[in-house]
Order: structure tokens, then C-alpha cells, then sequence
């Protein structure tokens, strides 16, 4: 599979992407630990960016809630841990069928009641706020005071239960987005993949092809919040505290929006391109307040709303196709 | 000749407007076969009830033995029936070769497979040179065309046309006309079309039915049809014959 | 638990709810002529919030009359935004209509977190605590304030001035005859341009109205508004997108509910109730309780 997708990738595209993949595999050896946590952010927006990808980009559906999938997968894997004692690793699957379980109902009910567009972002909006006021009130997974994991277990070692350092969550991170991107890569060429397209272009058409339109965008939803609840694994797992106010908060379901919308939506290089972009300029953007001696906690979002409006004004595709062209890459060709 | 569809009695009524009233036909395995009529005579309506659009008020439509009455579009076309849009729904923001490989998956969904029947759809319509380009920057006739590529790549034994011919000029209706009789000889693909080009039916078609105000008004041979009076007075008018 | 105590409550949910349902009716009228959802509704609506309370804080200006210049400047504000920022969207897809205006509303909320930031602000009017008290059957009484029901009572006057608008002038009708038939209305020479952001602007001067007397019924802090947009499209979804009665009757049945919820089960959580509600409206009846259903 993986030699097929190969195959179908340019070469100059080949060479840049084992360059890239190069240097971020050795630059833990050379990079400070601030560095490595803003590369930390990246990998993780790039992630939880492609599987966004995969309902937006891929299948045309919009969801505005998908904090609720990542958060969902870091509540249930850090409440195993901190009440059971369950290990991320077999916490993992429990937490994506979580996740999935929820996505279906959302599916459900928004696919099999015909609520599309506007009104479908809605309701990922409400299924998110829901989770919060939920979680807010579920005493066993601490409320609205938090959720708190021990940040060190003796014993089970870094990897058994993920309680490593900066370096071992880097490469736990970049191991994350590649995995994604080969597996949104593999989808988007698979008979899945283009039934998607086929139903985010037309689903009138689609269906008079042969497309079962409820069961694609079912798949588009299961997929994609099953790779963000391993994205709140992770996230749960690195961060050590959990509070439903902000995971479960539109803010952080717009932060996640960001990257692909920047990169170029529906584009497998969108997402990682946007959160290389944004992170870092976000990151430094509060760097600079700060050393202007400015307290104000809103820059960053503003910058983040006005690239959105650039973004969605000027080239609403976002930048990776611009670039690609820059780069020389050819158009995909059948 | 066997029946491939057969409609028996078919009614859809729109807030009490009926579209489709009482309409029977059945067209024989390897018939070309046309529906013709007035604007808003049901036509388009009558293959959206055969397509699975729409679930009819009465009546049955049975396919190849299989009752297919008020399934899915989906299902209908995995059944062996693939139709174009009047108003042709390319997928806009794909290639043309994407276009049609989206129908060679309803085969069961292999990709190999797939490609392969789009591959071959393609170049059957002249269509090969193009399948880098973006559907949305072809030309109406290409459009045209890539529809029809779109639909036949899913493998169907029955083939509905809406108004393939319509804004085409004369040339680009003969080869249109010339690639449907292959279509129809070579590949045993049957063809029920609804069309306003008069001398493409003429040219196609072996039995012609003709609906006026959602209900027959005749359905014969051309010869027959063109001579008919209620058919010359509703729709045909005098100088269509001259 | 005292039947007085419900009815009460519930007269103070029916009360809020018109003043939520004149927020809502700005939504509604936007997407019903202009076709957009505009995203950054709640975040208007705190802004007005914000505004009312500086020229209380700044110049005593009772919120009940700063209500008119707000709406001025809000419609200002609605009409420019429609014109300048939102006109070149309104042939794109909805995705990215919707995209714009979360950028929109981002900016909105953590700017006026950076210019005020979080804490509540709080109007305090010499008439916040009066109330009147109506006697009932059931022993004690029921005390009804005067606040909510002086902004209830604002809230039905602009609610009717808006519906005689819509009927009764030239433009109005022009607006209309866009919402209902955009090519024909371009064929017949209106300027849809100019009436889309006359409508937007009207939409916001709702919302700004409604902002102003909010003041003196709650407390303004930012982070409200991402509520009141949800709420503001709960409001709109269960009455009807594109219907004006519906905003009404769909703010009013949320106001309720949602008092209820915080008298029966706990006010952290009314706003589960009203999702509820709008899951149910959305399965049963997608195009809300009074809204029509597209063609």
C-alpha cells in the first residue's frame, strides 16, 4: 500500500518530504526545549488537523465541535489511569470506541434527519457543549475542578505508560502526524476516499452513481473522530491535567479548525503545512507581548481570526496549492 | 425480446399537481427506446421515480425481474440502472478521470478494477485526453459527455438519458448519436432517452412514447408516433414534420 | 415546592426569553434575506453589552435609552461589515461564509477580553431590585421585576416597529422581495448589494437593542459570548429559521425551559435543556416550529 502511495507521489515531492523528515528526526539533538515543545504543538495540530481533514476536506461535512472527540479520548484514557489504573496503551482503544460511539450518534442523527451545512456544524457545537456541562457536573472525572495525572508512576517505564520526557514525547508526536498523514494519504486514494469527494462535490450525483451517501459521511465521522481521540490521548497523557472548560470549549474545536483551513482544505499536506505555519507565529507572538510587557491573553486568538479572514478572503484553498505550484510539484495525473 | 423495465401504472403527485399519472411502458432488453413530450410533460420526473428520487404514489417499476420500487438511487444504480442529470452534475473540483472512476466503484469497489472501467468510458467518448483537467473547466459538450462517460462506467444494463443532445450543435449531436447506437450494438447496453432533438430520437430510437400533461398520449414506432394527430396537435406541432 | 415559586420563575424565563428572542430575530432576519449565518452574533451582542455600559459608567445613560444610539451604531457598524467584508462571500459556499465570521467573532471576544478583560462588569441602575408583588391563591405571592419587564416590554415595541417595517415601507418590502426571489429582485432593478447590508445592519441594530438592555438584567463579561450565539441559533432553529414570529415564540419557549432547568435541576445546567430541545426540534421538525420548508 504503502509503495503504491509512493509511486503516486512526485519525486521532487519524495526528496523534500525525506528531507523534512530528516531534519526533524535529529533536531531534538540540537534544539532547546522550547523549540522542541513548540514542535511538540505542531505535530499535534498537524494530527488532530488531518483528521478534521478527513470529514471537512474529504467528505464536505463541517464540524465545529471536534474538541468533543479529542476530548473525549483524553478524559477516558486519563480517568482509567488516574481511577482504575488502566494504561494509556489498553486505555487506547477504549478511549477511540468512546469516541466513535459518539460519533455515530452525531452521524446519526445529523445524516439520517437530512440536517446538513449550517445546521450540521450546530450540531457538533451543541454535542461539544453538552460534553462540557456534562463533564463539568461528572464528579468521578474531578468536575469543573479537573482531572489531574500523576506525573510520575515509578516503575512501567516512559513507554508502558507514557510518562516520559520532552524528547520521548517528540518523537511520540511526530510518530503521530506521520502516521496520519500515510493513513489520510491511503484513504483519500482508496474507493472510500473517493466516494468522499464524490459526496463533498454532489451528493445528488453521487448517489445516482452508485454511492451509499449515509454510510460514506458515516465513515468520514467514525474515522475522523477515532484519529482525534487518540490526538486527546496524547494531548491528556503530555499535559497532565484535564479541565472540561477548556476541552470541550468552541475555542478549542476553532484551534483545531485552523491549520487544514490555513494549509488548504481537503489537501494531505494542508494540515501539517498550517500547523508549521500558525504554531510557531503563534508562539511567537506571545513571546513578543510578553517581553513588550504586555499582558493581554487575547493576541494570539486575534492574530488566529484575522489569518482566518485573510486566508478565507484571498485564497480560500488555502496555501498549499499556491506553494506546490511554487515548488514545481505537478498536478496529480491519472 | 425479454422486458428489461417494466413500469406498470406509475402516479407522483406534488401538492396536488400531478406529474406522472397512471404512466405504463416496458422497454425490451437491447431497445433504444424514447420518451418524448411538451416541457413539464413528467418526463424528468418519470426517471427520477425509475432512478429511486422519488417514491412513487402508485404503481410499480420492476428491472431485469426485480421489483425496484422506491429503493435508494444507490441501490437502483447498483441494480444495473445508471442515469445522467438534465442539468449535468459534474463534480466540479475533480478530474475527469476521478469523475468516472467514481462510477467504475460500483462495481463492488475495486480501485483496479475501477480505473480500468473509467479508463475504458473515457476514451469511448473521446474523453481520454482530458481526464487531467478539472471537471469544471470542461466545455457544455464535453460536460455532455463526461456525464454519460460517468454513467456508463458503472457497468449498467440500462441506461436513462436526460436530454443528452439538448444545447449541443448538429455535428456534436451526431457523434453523441453515433456513440449511443455503438453503445447499444456493440455493448447490449439498453437506452431509454428523453429528448427534445427530434432527428437525434428519429435516428435512435425504435419505439417512441410520448407523454403530454403527465399521462400517454401515444407510444409506437417513429413512423407511427410523428403521424399520430393527438401526438402532432399536443407537442409536435406542423412544421416539426416538414 | 410553592406553585408561586414556578409561576415566578417561569414569568422571569418568559421575560428573558423576549429579550433573547429580539437577539435571535437579528439572526434570523440575516440569514433569512442575506443567506448568511452570522457566526458572531453573540459576540455583537456583547459588544453591545459593553458599549451600553460605558456610556452608563461614563455618562449615566439609563441602558433603556442608550438602547437607541447602540442600535444606531450598530446598524452602522452591520451595514459597513455587509458591505465591505461579507458582500464577496455571498455566492461562495457556506463553509466558508461560516469560516469568515468565526474569524470575525474571534477577534470580537479576545479584543474585548484585551480592552476589559475577564471579570463581570456590572451596571448597578437605582431601579435594579424594584419589583412588584401579585397576589395569588397559592399563599405567597409573586414578585415579578421591573427590569425584566420594562426590557420585555422595549423588547416587543422594536419586535413590532421591525414587523411594520418589513410590511408596511418601500424598503422593507424591497427586502423582502429579496429574500424571496434574489433574481427577480435583481431583474427589477433593486440594488441587492445595498438592501443586503441595510438588512444586515438591521439585524444588528437588534442585537445591539438587545445588548443594551441586557445590561441591566446581567452582568457583561467576554466569555458570554459564545452562549449567546448558541443560544441565539438554538433560539432560531426551534422557531424557524427566516421567521420572525418564530424567533419570538422560539425565544420564550428557550427562556422558559431554560428556567425551569435551573429551578428544577441546577442553573449550570439549563443550557442542557435547550439542546435537548434543539436535537428534538432538529430530528422532528428541521425547519423549526414555524419556519417553512425549503422547496
Amino acid at each position: 500500500m504503502i509503495a503504491t502511495l509512493l509511486k503516486a507521489t512526485p519525486p521532487r515531492a519524495r526528496v523534500l518530504l525525506a528531507l523534512l523528515l530528516c531534519v526533524l528526526l535529529v533536531a531534538p539533538a540540537f534544539a532547546d526545549r522550547y523549540v522542541v515543545s513548540v514542535l511538540v504543538l505542531v505535530f499535534w495540530f498537524a494530527y488532530v488537523g488531518q483528521a478534521w481533514n478527513v470529514m471537512m476536506g474529504f467528505a464536505g461535512l463541517l464540524s465545529l465541535g471536534h474538541a468533543l472527540y479529542v476530548g473525549l479520548g483524553a478524559y477516558v484514557s486519563a480517568a482509567l489511569f488516574v481511577r482504575l489504573g488502566i494504561g494509556p496503551w489498553a486505555g487506547l482503544p477504549v478511549a477511540i470506541l468512546a469516541s466513535v460511539a459518539v460519533g455515530a450518534a452525531v452521524g446519526w442523527l445529523g445524516f439520517r434527519f437530512r440536517i446538513e451545512g449550517v445546521y450540521f456544524a450546530l450540531l457538533t457545537i451543541a454535542f461539544a457543549e453538552v460534553a462540557r456541562i456534562g463533564f463539568d457536573h461528572l464528579a468521578w472525572t474531578g468536575g469543573a475542578a479537573g482531572l489531574f495525572l500523576p506525573v510520575s508512576t515509578g516503575g512501567g517505564g516512559a513507554w508502558w505508560n507514557l510518562r516520559g520526557g520532552p524528547v520521548f514525547f517528540y518523537y511520540l508526536a511526530l510518530a503521530l502526524a506521520c502516521i496520519a498523514f500515510v493513513l489520510c494519504a491511503a484513504l483519500r486514494h482508496s474507493p472510500l476516499g473517493y466516494r468522499w469527494l464524490a459526496v463533498r462535490e454532489d451528493p445528488e450525483a453521487a448517489r445516482a452513481l452508485g454511492v451509499n451517501v449515509f454510510r460514506a459521511r458515516m465513515a468520514a465521522v467514525l474515522v475522523s473522530a477515532a484519529l482525534a481521540s487518540v490526538g486527546g490521548v496524547f494531548y491528556a497523557f503530555y499535559y497532565n491535567n484535564l479541565f472540561p472548560s477548556q476541552t470541550f470549549d468552541v475555542a478549542r474545536s476553532i484551534e483545531i479548525i485552523l491549520a487544514p483551513i490555513v494549509g488548504g482544505l481537503g489537501t494531505l499536506f494542508g494540515p501539517i503545512l498550517g500547523a508549521f505555519i500558525l504554531t510557531p507565529l503563534g508562539e511567537l507572538l506571545i513571546a513578543l507581548t510578553e517581553k513588550a510587557g504586555l499582558n493581554a491573553p487575547g493576541t494570539k486568538a486575534v492574530f488566529y481570526g484575522l489569518c482566518l479572514i485573510v486566508i478565507i478572503t484571498l485564497a480560500p484553498n488555502g496555501v498549499w496549492p499556491a506553494l506546490k505550484k511554487r515548488l514545481g510539484i505537478p498536478q496529480e495525473e491519472a | 425480446m425479454s422486458t428489461l423495465l417494466a413500469v406498470a401504472g406509475v402516479s407522483k403527485r406534488f401538492r396536488g399537481l400531478l406529474a406522472v399519472d397512471d404512466v405504463s411502458l416496458s422497454v425490451a432488453d437491447g431497445e433504444i427506446f424514447a420518451v418524448i413530450g411538451p416541457n413539464g410533460a413528467g418526463k424528468t420526473t418519470l426517471f427520477n421515480i425509475i432512478a429511486g428520487v422519488y417514491r412513487p404514489d402508485g404503481g410499480r417499476v420492476v428491472f431485469a425481474g426485480q421489483d425496484i420500487t422506491g429503493l435508494s438511487p444507490d441501490a437502483v444504480c447498483a441494480a444495473g440502472v445508471a442515469r445522467t442529470f438534465q442539468i449535468v452534475r459534474p463534480f466540479p473540483g475533480l478530474s475527469v478521470f476521478e469523475n468516472a472512476l467514481i462510477g467504475g466503484l460500483s462495481h463492488g469497489g475495486a480501485i483496479a478494477q475501477a480505473r480500468e472501467a473509467a479508463g475504458d468510458t473515457l476514451r469511448l467518448l473521446e474523453l481520454w485526453d482530458r481526464r487531467n483537467q478539472k471537471a469544471g473547466s470542461l466545455t457544455l459538450p464535453d460536460r455532455k459527455r463526461l456525464e454519460v462517460a460517468r454513467a456508463l462506467a458503472t457497468g449498467p444494463r440500462l441506461l436513462l438519458l436526460d436530454e443528452v443532445m439538448a444545447g449541443l450543435r448538429p455535428t456534436e449531436t451526431d457523434r453523441m448519436v453515433a456513440v449511443l447506437r455503438m453503445l447499444n450494438r456493440e455493448r447490449g447496453v439498453t437506452l431509454v432517452l428523453i429528448e427534445h432533438v427530434m432527428r437525434a430520437v428519429m435516428a435512435l430510437a425504435g419505439r417512441i412514447h410520448v407523454l403530454h400533461h403527465g399521462a400517454t398520449i401515444a407510444e409506437g414506432t417513429p413512423e407511427a408516433v410523428t403521424r399520430d394527430p393527438a401526438v402532432i396537435s399536443s407537442y409536435l406541432g406542423t412544421e416539426a414534420l416538414g | 415546592m410553592s406553585p408561586s415559586i414556578v409561576i415566578e420563575v417561569a414569568l422571569q424565563g418568559l421575560l428573558m426569553g423576549l429579550v433573547y428572542g429580539l437577539m435571535a430575530l437579528g439572526l434570523s432576519v440575516i440569514f433569512g434575506v442575506v443567506r448568511v449565518v452570522n457566526f458572531a452574533h453573540g459576540e455583537f451582542a456583547v459588544l453591545a453589552m459593553y458599549t451600553a455600559f460605558v456610556l452608563f459608567t461614563a455618562l449615566r445613560l439609563d441602558p433603556f435609552l442608550a438602547m437607541l444610539p447602540v442600535a444606531a451604531l450598530f446598524f452602522v457598524i452591520g451595514y459597513a461589515l455587509q458591505a465591505t467584508l461579507i458582500n464577496p462571500f455571498i455566492d461562495r459556499p457556506e463553509h466558508e461564509q461560516f469560516i469568515l465570521l468565526v474569524g470575525v467573532a474571534i477577534i470580537m471576544v479576545n479584543g474585548l477580553l484585551m480592552v476589559f478583560g475577564p471579570d463581570a462588569r456590572h451596571a448597578n441602575l437605582s431601579y435594579s431590585f424594584d419589583s412588584w408583588l401579585i397576589e395569588t391563591p397559592f399563599g405567597s405571592p409573586v414578585i415579578v421585576d421591573k427590569v425584566r419587564a420594562y426590557a420585555a416590554g422595549a423588547a416587543l415595541v422594536v419586535c413590532g416597529l421591525l414587523f411594520a417595517f418589513f410590511r408596511y415601507t418601500l424598503t422593507g418590502t424591497a427586502i423582502r422581495a429579496c429574500a424571496d426571489n434574489l433574481v427577480g429582485a435583481a431583474v427589477v432593478g433593486l440594488d441587492v448589494k445595498r438592501l443586503y447590508a441595510l438588512t444586515f445592519g438591521i439585524g444588528l441594530a437588534c442585537v445591539g437593542a438587545a445588548g443594551s438592555m441586557m445590561v441591566a438584567l446581567t452582568d457583561a463579561t467576554p466569555m458570554l459570548a459564545p452562549s449567546f450565539t448558541l443560544l441565539a441559533f438554538t433560539i432560531v432553529i426551534v422557531g424557524g429559521l427566516g421567521s420572525m414570529a418564530g424567533a419570538l415564540v422560539g425565544g420564550v419557549l428557550i427562556g422558559v425551559a431554560e428556567a425551569m432547568a435551573s429551578l428544577f435541576v441546577a442553573p449550570s445546567m439549563k443550557s442542557m435543556v435547550s439542546f435537548a430541545l434543539l436535537v428534538a426540534v432538529l430530528a422532528v421538525r428541521p425547519q423549526g416550529l414555524l419556519g417553512r420548508r425549503a422547496a
